[in-house]
């Protein structure tokens, strides 16, 4: 029972809404910090850095870039989330002990964690693509189908975020999951340079990783160039990294939470 | 099923041979629990005797080892989310939302259990009144002092109407006047029919409103019954407590003769007796010695059972 994969209904909601009303009162200082930092990137070194770089793969550097932003802030938002914030939920506040006096189960809290992860990539991601927008670096309305690869980023990393937060003994765990896993994938997805200069074990190896087939998909979308043909075959990367995690989650906190 | 359906029906709590192992170490050990519908059950023991271990087994919060548990009519665990729709749950410690209202604490609860619309509104109206809370409705939890925290987590225990409420050390930390609101509210909760059990360190609180208690040391049941009838079957009526200058040769000499029973803690004796008269008498010629004459209480059962010694 215990190693089941975890049964999938409708009572994640409850668990997603509660996070949503308590983001709702909060939603000020939890936006700037979302969209805050990338947008500081995207104009530092769209501009600063592009100055010098001119034109990457035939485009502006900070068209270049402005897509490589979206999925990376899409990353960083659901693993705060899936780290502190359900770190929180779970070992300081009791609120997931709470709710398992009532009829949810660890399989309800974690999928509504998870899908909150993504919710709120898609959130943080819609104020940096208007600003995009604004500042011209967007193509078309096309721009709008990266909402959906967005929430998937979102909903694979905050997956991966919970395993993580299943294993930690506090928040200073988090720092190893950053440094080795977030940070590396950030500088190895084609977030800030093309990876086709980049040696070939690096390159197919980032293949593997679930952020590199997000921007790739990302990036066409808004720049207007043609999307890759196998479009949809890239996201089941990111998709099937998010099953995995989902399925190690649960086991993970059944083992914490109910043993 | 070994139970004939009509004592089953009258029982909330049935569990037999009830085992939680971590590892090599028996936290509870065979308990055989019955807890009836309509009453207060107390759950006693000093710290580690397994209490909160057994609630959280009885909630289905922790997998068992061995044994078999039927909380209102559903076998857990395998059961335990049809279980919860009827349960309500005061845990030990406070896991009220402190980014909600008072108001909005209820009605996230109640979502959880898939509660909304006007009857939801209505109850909640209905439970801050229950609770005091009324003028605190829209209130942050950070402003609320510790009773009215714990007045809102029984009301948000309350919010799906449950049969059986758990409720673990519901006092602790509360002033007075605090606990004397909870302990009424339990009373009134008890003359609607809903099942009560509770864990406590507070005897005086056991002793007002348990019906029948159990006392667990390492995870076994030391006695069981209700209160009146554990003082009555395992300490003599009355106690006295004994200190001053002098005491120990005063009472091999002369004290002694009166006494069924005796212990020191530390410099106080404690005595008990049948009659409690004769000692009495005796004391009243010794104005160095200092003494206080009391009801035998389930305090003295409980220490007399579980040793003087501090569990920690």
């Amino acid at each position: 029972m215990s190693h089941a994969f975890p049964s999938i209904t409708l009572r994640w909601l409850p668990v997603w809404r509660r996070n949503l009303r308590v983001w709702r009162k909060l939603s000020g200082p939890a936006l700037i910090g979302n969209f805050g930092e990338p947008l500081l990137y995207l104009l530092a070194l769209g501009y600063g850095l592009g100055g010098f770089i001119g034109a990457v793969n035939g485009l502006p550097y900070i068209v270049f870039l402005a897509s490589g932003i979206v999925c990376a802030s899409a990353m960083n938002t659901a693993s705060f989330e899936g780290l502190y914030s359900a770190y929180t939920r779970m070992a300081v506040q009791n609120t997931w002990g709470g709710m398992l006096a009532t009829p949810l189960s660890i399989d309800d809290i974690v999928l509504g964690e998870i899908l909150w992860a993504g919710t709120k990539s898609l959130i943080s991601s819609i104020p940096i693509l208007l600003v995009a927008a604004l500042l011209g670096v967007v193509h078309d309305v096309s721009a709008l189908g990266v909402l959906p690869v967005v929430f998937i980023v979102g909903v694979c990393f905050g997956a991966m975020a919970l395993v993580v937060t299943a294993l930690a003994k506090s928040y200073d765990f988090f720092i190893y999951y950053f440094t080795l896993v977030i940070t590396p994938l950030f500088l190895v997805s084609g977030v800030f340079f093309p990876l086709d200069g980049m040696p070939d074990a690096v390159r197919i190896g980032a293949q593997l990783l679930p952020l590199a087939h997000a921007v790739d998909v990302v990036r066409p979308l808004m720049t207007g160039q043609p999307l890759p043909s196998l479009t949809l075959l890239y996201l089941i990367v990111p998709l099937l990294y998010a099953a995995g995690a989902f399925w190690l989650a649960t086991v993970l906190f059944r083992r914490r939470l109910i043993s | 099923m070994r139970h004939d359906p009509k004592t089953l029906h009258d029982l909330v709590v049935e569990a037999h041979g009830l085992t939680k192992r971590y590892g090599a170490q028996t936290v509870v050990d065979n308990l055989d629990l019955s807890v009836r519908r309509g009453e207060c059950f107390g759950l006693l023991g000093p710290n580690g005797a397994g209490k909160t271990t057994t609630l959280r087994m009885l909630m289905g919060a922790t997998l068992p080892s061995a044994g078999e548990l039927n909380v209102l009519g559903y076998t857990i665990p395998q059961q335990a989310r049809q279980m919860h729709l009827r349960l309500g749950v005061v845990p030990q410690q406070d896991n009220l939302d402190p980014d909600f209202t008072v108001m909005e604490n209820l009605s996230t609860y109640a979502s959880y259990f898939g509660l909304r619309g006007a009857a939801l509104d209505a109850r909640i109206t209905e439970l801050l009144a229950f609770a005091n809370l009324e003028a605190k409705a829209h209130a942050g939890i950070g402003t609320l002092s510790g009773g009215m925290k714990r007045r809102l987590t029984l009301a948000r225990a309350l919010i799906n109407d449950p049969d059986l409420l758990i409720l673990d050390e519901p006092t602790t930390g509360l002033d007075p006047q605090a606990r004397q609101l909870i302990w009424q509210r339990l009373r009134t909760l008890l003359v609607q029919g809903k099942s009560l059990i509770l864990t406590t360190h507070y005897m005086e609180e056991a002793e007002r409103l348990c019906d029948r208690l159990v006392i667990l040391d390492s995870g076994r049941i030391l006695v069981s019954g209700s209160p009146a009838d554990l003082v009555q079957q395992h300490i003599e009526p009355h106690v006295v407590e004994i200190h001053g200058r002098g005491m120990e040769e005063w009472f091999n000499s002369i004290g002694q003769q009166f006494v069924q029973r005796s212990e020191y803690a530390g410099e106080t004796l404690f005595c008990y007796l049948a009659d409690e008269r004769p000692l009495l008498d005796a004391l009243r010629h010794c104005p160095e010695l200092h003494f206080m004459h009391r009801r035998a209480n389930l305090e003295d059962v409980f220490i007399k059972l579980t040793g003087k010694e501090l569990r920690e």
